[in-house]
């Protein structure tokens, strides 16, 4: 600890004139030694060391550098001394002597994009390895502006939240198709495994209404691994001593230099009953799980062409509940209490894009995707079962007025939806309904190219529940000195709310399902209705030398209608059209630093002021922190030869406290407090780089060894009107450990290229 | 919405009409340009901007040259040329002047290989 506090204030200290380093590597990412560097300006002439390297002094400037060296192409190049650089050399062929070079900046692996006038983060893989993110609802561990919830020990699965409101609030698409929708809204994310991530776009606030009206508070994409530019194999392993295994293979082939493929196979099980807080009840359910991508792609360069076809599907089992043997005899639970949830899905989805070989400004795309979606849950006597069908289909059309400072996207979309909804619990039901919707949109963007640029959108939408509503969005973005960045957005959303799918858990508890019908179109309910509106400001600046980014941005949503779950009485869920007012805050505070080389660390602060009318007033959103703090610091060592590195990372989440629904009806035992106790939460990882092609990695989550202590009410007596799991706040299971492996196997050319 | 049916049409429309004619409307030319870094970036592409006919400019700093695609029924590449010297950048067929090349600011001085 007071290792890392001293790397830490090292830097500071020295306050003196501070360095860059730059770097020499050749095709295949081998330093070159030796390298002569010629710097006329400084009248200067260096070499660089056996790694590669050499040292400048920082300045916000650009230097022409000659780089020189036997067997490769002379090179004069303007480099920015701000911060350390690579510069790739190529070598010299006797048929090719057309110089080529590529500035490989040191890419931070969560970057904000600074030309979109959205405010939208750009998550990459090496982001992704930083924690245990088997799948992607793990994935947003390492990141401040989405919360990663404990869902109940019952499903298993983790809920995300944005600006402090849930995952229906947010669009979640797959390649700009909405993926995660109706029945797996909620668990969705838990099904994409995150090896299959290539890259995750979260987008705060109103977004494009390109992905359609669904969004209110924001939108996260995920690009999927692409079969192009894949290495033949890949493999992952990954066990934890809660008793998760995981497996991921990846199989990719190049027929030709046009059509590629990729086979992404994905098993993962849970078979230890775990009961670290000795309520009787697993702390996580058993479960299994296969998933398989096959995804196809063409690709044309001189046509313009690039299309691709996916063929997915997984199936995934859990089960939760009391443990039903004598494993644990001292807890041995008198009342059996059990859940299953078996969920099944199929999709098939292509796209195809062309773009004008005269006109790189303008392309038109269409894409399309099936899918079919089973959700079976079973909860002690409460039954739940979900088929929903979807087909969506886009066509868009993207070009300039004049010149590319004005653009311009348009399109048409269709979507149809069909639910099969059943439902046992203090009555029985049935929910079917067909859903269908056709649109229009159009976004018109300018850029100044200098240091404005804003986006305004509209799309017109027709759907046989919703009615015919428009949807408007505006995005503006200024800098007005080049380190500043201003962005303003506003936008509406409308959406249809699945309320059992959407609010699975609360099945799992002897509450009494109450829907206060209104005779509107949906569960007697009517669609939600939202506004969102926001600023942000980025300010980037150094201090003592170090590259600073300070981030503050502030998100209001206001809701005309929301399904409102209310939770207040101890008996009952209601569920209900909103009376009165209800709306999220959302203030952050973001402070990074890029401390030294491979040295970053990330530091936020969270204040979320989500209320809503509810039957007995105006109160804070259960089960959500007011307050919280973020830090996560980042080091990896410098890649030595065939690539081997150590990379280092933690995390430190504090959580504020958290208002609790009314529990005063309940007997004496059965009763919480208030408000959850704030507590901490550690996680860190350790990757070691052994060659370009092994790794292995070893973490660590909960690390303080929090765990929730009534997780459960009337754990005791599962089978009593007193018993409820949606209470969960924290973890149950305590310090978890995790290792996991990476082994990819190289294509043939590149591996003949290293033995070189 | 029918608005932007039209839209799709006409633009599409636009293109079958293109073939036909002598004059291109999207020539895509590439023209040396002298500069030296972001500021001239910037204006270079303003100045190419400002030409009517101009779709798209990109200037690369490190190949010096402006990659064009230019409305050949509204523009040439000399009219591009002429208002980019204008801002104090040199091209292929026409160099800035003195007086022009002077208002640039310091550290776009391209002309010495001094860089401030």
């Amino acid at each position: 600890m007071y290792k890392i506090l001293f790397l830490v204030l090292m830097p500071l200290f020295s306050l003196a004139q501070s360095n860059v380093q730059g770097k020499i590597i050749d095709k295949e990412n081998t330093p070159i030694a030796n390298v002569k560097i010629t710097i006329s300006e400084l009248n200067t002439i260096l070499y660089s060391d056996e790694n590669g390297s050499f040292t400048l002094i920082q300045g916000n400037r650009n230097l022409i550098l000659i780089l020189e060296k036997e067997g490769f192409q002379k090179l004069e190049i303007q480099q920015s001394v701000k911060s350390d650089f690579t510069i790739q050399l190529e070598k010299t062929a006797s048929d090719n002597n057309i110089a080529t070079v590529t500035i490989v900046k040191k890419q931070n692996t969560l970057g904000r994009k600074q030309k979109a006038v959205t405010n939208t983060q750009h998550l990459s893989q090496g982001e992704l390895q930083k924690a245990a993110c088997c799948n992607l609802s793990e994935s947003f561990e390492t990141n401040p502006s989405i919360d990663v919830n404990f869902s109940d020990a019952v499903t298993g699965n983790k809920q995300i939240k944005m600006l402090g409101l849930t995952s229906p609030y947010i669009l979640m698409s797959e390649e700009n198709i909405p993926a995660i929708r109706g029945a797996l809204q909620a668990t969705g994310l838990n099904f994409i495994p995150g090896t299959w991530a290539e890259s995750i776009q979260i987008t705060k606030g109103a977004g494009s209404v390109v992905n359609g009206y669904e969004s209110i508070s924001g939108q996260i994409n995920y690009e999927l691994l692409k079969p192009c530019s894949e290495v033949p194999f890949y493999a992952n392993t990954y066990a934890s001593n809660d008793g998760r295994y995981e497996l991921n293979t990846h199989f990719a082939n190049k027929y030709s230099d046009k059509v590629s493929s990729l086979l992404l196979v994905h098993g993962n099980t849970r078979n230890i009953k775990n009961d670290m807080n000795h309520d009787g009840f697993l702390d996580n359910p058993l479960g299994k799980q296969v998933n398989i991508l096959n995804r196809w792609q063409y690709n044309n360069a001189e046509k313009g062409i690039v299309s691709f076809l996916n063929i997915k599907y997984f199936s995934d089992e859990k089960t939760g509940g009391t443990i039903n043997d004598n494993s644990h005899e001292m807890v041995m639970n008198p009342n059996l209490w059990t859940s299953h949830v078996n969920t099944d899905k199929i999709e098939i989805s292509n796209k195809i894009g062309y773009v004008y070989p005269d006109m790189p400004f303008q392309s038109i795309g269409f894409q399309q995707a099936f899918q079919y979606n089973k959700m079976h849950s079973e909860f002690g006597d409460k039954t739940h079962h979900i088929h929903h069908k979807n087909y969506f289909s886009n066509l868009i059309f993207n070009s300039i007025i004049n010149n590319t400072k004005h653009k311009f996207i348009t399109g048409l979309n269709f979507n149809y939806d069909t639910f099969e909804e059943h439902l046992e619990a203090n009555f029985m039901a049935e929910y079917d309904r067909i859903d269908t919707s056709i649109g229009s949109f159009f976004e018109y963007s300018f850029d100044n190219l200098n240091n404005f640029s804003f986006v305004l959108g509209a799309r017109a939408d027709n759907h046989n529940r919703l009615g015919l509503f428009f949807t408007p969005r505006a995005h503006v973005k200024y800098n007005p000195f080049e380190k500043t960045t201003f962005r303003f957005s506003a936008g509406r959303g409308k959406r249809a709310s699945n309320i059992f799918a959407e609010n699975i858990n609360v099945l799992a508890s002897s509450r009494d399902i109450v829907i206060k019908n209104d005779n509107g179109k949906l569960y007697g309910l009517n669609p939600e209705i939202a506004w969102n509106y926001g600023t942000s400001f980025i300010q980037k600046f150094y201090l003592f030398g170090k590259e600073n980014e300070l981030v503050v941005d502030y998100y209001k949503t206001d809701f005309s209608n929301q399904i409102v779950v209310d939770l207040e009485n101890a008996r009952q869920v209601t569920f209900s059209n909103l009376k009165g007012k209800s709306f999220a805050e959302s203030f952050q505070i973001e402070w990074n630093i890029n401390l030294m080389t491979h040295l970053n660390v990330r530091t936020a602060y969270k204040y979320l002021n989500v209320k809503t009318d509810y039957a007995t007033g105006l109160l804070d959103k259960p089960l959500q922190a007011k307050n919280r703090f973020f830090a996560n610091i980042a080091y990896e060592t410098h890649i030595l030869d065939k690539g081997k590195q150590w990379k280092f990372d933690a995390t430190f989440n504090w959580i504020g406290q958290q208002r609790l629904p009314n529990t005063q009806a309940n007997p004496v035992q059965y009763q919480l407090s208030e408000h959850t106790p704030s507590y901490q939460l550690v996680n860190a990882q350790i990757t070691r780089t052994f060659s370009s092609t092994f790794e292995m990695y070893f973490g660590t989550e909960n690390l303080g060894n929090f765990k929730q202590k009534n997780a459960i009410i009337a754990s005791d007596n599962p089978n009593s009107p007193y018993f409820d799991s949606t209470m969960i706040y924290g973890p149950v299971f305590g310090t978890m450990y995790y290792a996991g492996i990476r082994f990819k196997i190289k294509d043939k050319k590149e591996q003949n290229n290293i033995n070189h | 919405m029918k608005k932007m049916v039209l839209v799709v049409v006409f633009a599409l429309l636009g293109m079958n009409v293109n073939a036909q004619e002598q004059l291109n409307k999207n020539k895509k030319v590439e023209v040396e340009v002298n500069g030296n870094c972001d500021m001239c970036k910037k204006r270079i592409e303003k100045a190419a901007y400002s030409v009517k006919g101009v779709k798209s400019a990109t200037w690369h700093v490190d190949h010096q040259d402006l990659h064009l695609i230019i409305d050949e029924t509204k523009c040439t590449v000399l009219d591009v040329e002429k208002a980019i010297a204008k801002v104090g950048h040199d091209t292929k067929d026409i160099k800035a002047t003195a007086e022009q090349y002077e208002k640039i600011h310091g550290c776009c001085k391209y002309r010495t290989d001094e860089v401030h």
